[in-house]
């Protein structure tokens, strides 16, 4: 064999237990994802099989669907942006910080020893009737009374935005440090103001990272179930509380596995959109 | 065990439906191989008999007392290991069991009529010999009769306890004669807006939802007046609960005042000071739980299994420790002390007091019904 021949399959070789993994893990269990959403539930007992377009048609006309998909997309839009005023100050403090850097981000990191889900409970103890807060305010006599504050879209919005900030403030942190500091000084060399050189020179330079904070904060807000049942009241659901009930509670794994594959699809496509005019290297310099 | 004893039972384990047809023969070859070859493959006859079994409950107190009182003496006098794992929720661990070998699950403590009618609706049961069950005598015939509706021929599980879902209300907010006079439309009154709580298990809601506006849980004639009800409690309630932990919580902190509540936690809350009333309305919704042997299961093993798990000292356990009466007749059982005060036991045996859910109707209903509590719920 060539030495040209051998370097070409040398990449595969060494990639094959990742691409096994992904086939096995990932593309085989979508597979059968795919082919459970023709499906049809029977009322009780097996589903029936068989190529039936009913669930898909249900799940692409119902406005039911339709209005939790919208919802989902707007908490999910509303968290991202959130995440992105609150983040970017956070990630230009550290990136500019001298000397101190390292202990930042070490503090960034700390939320994700603890588990989501007692991150978000945590919540009940800050915002709860008899919470921190309350009786705080109480305590101070603000109130008289406890503020109702726990069980609706806002502390939805306020748990994923906890849970997904540091994935933002890791992002611009990286887009940010890789920018040469002696541009802003020659900008500001050149008559800028700081506020001018920071609006000319770094906040263009730091939307990549932004962006791909951006996307990751979408999706993952867009894929989640615990937060808005922690945290929502009885009308508030994310489409993944769909999926979660429609396997879960329905024993509908067929329709559930066509909710699945729908916002599969729309985040897809987000993801998608992202490549196309920005790449993926961006992201993974983040994530890295 | 001599090879005789070992092929009856690989023997009868075919007969009852554990083994399919290719499985046995494929045994009985390896074991034959393993026989006359007498090499280390004799290791892979599984017709050396039962070695575990696996037995899926809420975990907790419950399972300490299965483990101090059943597991560890079964083990004992059989030296089968038993294998305790939890779940969080029925729903999840029965998509769990349909996504499973069969014979990964043996034993389950599950609600004892709808599951029982709908594991059975998925072809997950096995029948069981209630000879090999002795302490079945003890049990409430009462308790038996549902699941005897639903398998005419045979039972694949055994009663285990029984509770209610009653109103739970916080003693400061609501009189004991208030909650008496109003029973379940106290969850609609306006009065409490934002205070209410409520179970966010479609079954409950509905059941309440029929006692609100009049109806026989087991017989809805007007399911737009139920759907109603259910849209009026869901606009005046500030929390669905999905746990037991959540629900004691809520109403610790004092969330909420007044909710639909299991009978147990009540009593736990009590136990631990709260101030918490509790009341079965008329018609409230009584249930049971049970042992269900799933399909692919050793099925003797299992029923020795459940006849420790039966045996009064364990039961009794059991239920101080999960403040749920057991299914064991008093009138044949002395149960102590604790269990007679707990919420919803009847000392008669009969339970003419409670009402039950029919599992026909409510596992016909199934698909339609929990598709459309999730509408309502969502606001539509």
């Amino acid at each position: 064999m060539s030495i040209e021949a051998r370097e070409a399959r040398q990449p595969w070789i060494l990639l094959s237990p990742a691409l096994t993994a992904v086939t096995l893990l990932l593309f085989v269990p979508l597979m059968f994802i795919v082919v459970y959403s023709f499906w049809l539930r029977s009322a009780v007992g097996a589903d029936t099989m068989g190529f039936h377009i009913d669930n898909w048609q249900r799940a692409l006309t119902d406005p039911f669907y339709r209005y939790i998909l919208w919802n989902t997309l707007k908490i999910a839009a509303i968290t991202t942006v959130l995440c992105a005023l609150l983040g970017y100050p956070a990630a230009y403090f550290i990136a500019r910080s001298r000397g101190n850097k390292l202990v930042l981000l070490v503090l960034l990191m700390l939320p994700f020893w603890i588990s989501y889900i007692i991150r978000t409970m945590s919540w009940i103890n800050i915002l709860g009737t008899s919470g921190a807060l309350n009786s705080a305010l109480m305590s101070l006599g603000i109130t008289s009374e406890p503020i109702r504050m726990l069980y609706n879209e806002y502390t939805v919005i306020l748990g994923l935005v906890h849970f997904l900030l540091p994935f933002m403030v890791l992002n611009v942190f990286v887009s940010l440090d890789g920018i040469d500091t002696n541009l802003e000084d020659a900008a500001n060399s050149l008559g800028a103001t700081k506020w001018q050189a920071f609006t000319e020179v770094t906040l263009p330079l730091s939307l990549p990272g932004l962006a791909a904070g951006a996307l990751l904060c979408f999706v993952l807000a867009a894929g989640t179930y615990i937060t808005p049942l922690i945290l929502g009241g009885p009308r508030d659901a994310m489409f993944a509380n769909l999926v979660y009930e429609a396997i879960i509670t329905q024993l509908n794994w067929p329709m559930g596995s066509a909710l699945s594959l729908l916002l599969l699809f729309v985040l897809g496509l987000l993801v998608l959109v992202y490549n196309r005019y920005l790449g993926m290297s961006q992201l993974t310099k983040g994530l890295g | 065990m001599d090879n005789t004893k070992r092929y009856e039972r690989l023997r009868e384990r075919y007969r009852n439906g554990d083994l399919d047809r290719r499985t046995f023969l494929g045994l009985i070859g390896a074991a034959g191989a393993a026989f006359g070859l007498h090499t280390p493959f004799a290791g892979m006859a599984r017709a050396q008999g039962v070695s575990q079994v696996r037995f899926d409950g809420w975990g907790g107190v419950v399972s300490e007392a299965f483990r101090q009182h059943a597991f560890d003496p079964y083990t004992e006098a059989t030296g089968i290991t038993v294998v305790d794992g939890t779940f969080a929720g029925a729903d999840e661990y029965l998509a769990q069991v349909r996504a499973s070998q069969e014979g990964e699950y043996n034993i389950a403590h599950l609600s004892g009529v709808f599951d029982y009618a709908r594991y059975v609706g998925f072809d997950l049961d096995v029948p069981l010999n209630i000879d090999n069950i002795p302490n079945m005598q003890y049990v409430m015939p009462r308790l038996i009769e549902p699941y005897r509706l639903v398998t005419p021929d045979h039972l694949s599980a055994v009663p285990y306890n029984y509770g209610t879902t009653g109103i739970a209300y916080n003693r400061a907010h609501i009189s004991d004669e208030e909650a008496r006079e109003k029973g379940a439309s106290l969850l609609i009154d306006d009065a409490y807006q934002g205070k209410i709580g409520g179970w966010s298990d479609w079954r409950t809601r509905v059941w309440y939802g029929a006692l609100q506006t009049g109806q026989d849980p087991n017989n809805i004639e007007d399911m737009e007046a139920v759907w109603d009800a259910i849209r009026t409690h869901r606009d005046l309630a500030l929390k669905y609960w999905a746990s037991g932990a959540e629900l004691m919580s809520l109403l610790a902190e004092e969330e909420i005042v007044v909710t639909e509540a299991w009978s147990g936690r009540v009593y736990a809350l009590q136990e631990q000071g709260h101030d918490i009333g509790y009341i079965d309305p008329p018609n409230g919704f009584g249930w049971q739980e049970c042992l269900f042997v799933i399909k692919g299961s050793p099925v003797e093993a299992c029923e020795e299994l459940l006849d420790f798990m039966l045996a009064p000292e364990t039961s009794i356990a059991v239920a101080e420790g999960q403040n749920y009466p057991p299914a064991l007749d008093p009138q044949k059982v002395d149960l102590g002390d604790k269990i007679p005060t707990l919420p919803a036991f009847d000392p008669s045996g009969t339970l003419s007091g409670l009402t039950f859910a029919n599992p026909e109707y409510w596992n016909g209903n199934e698909a339609e019904w929990s598709e459309m509590f999730g509408r309502v719920q969502r606001g539509f």
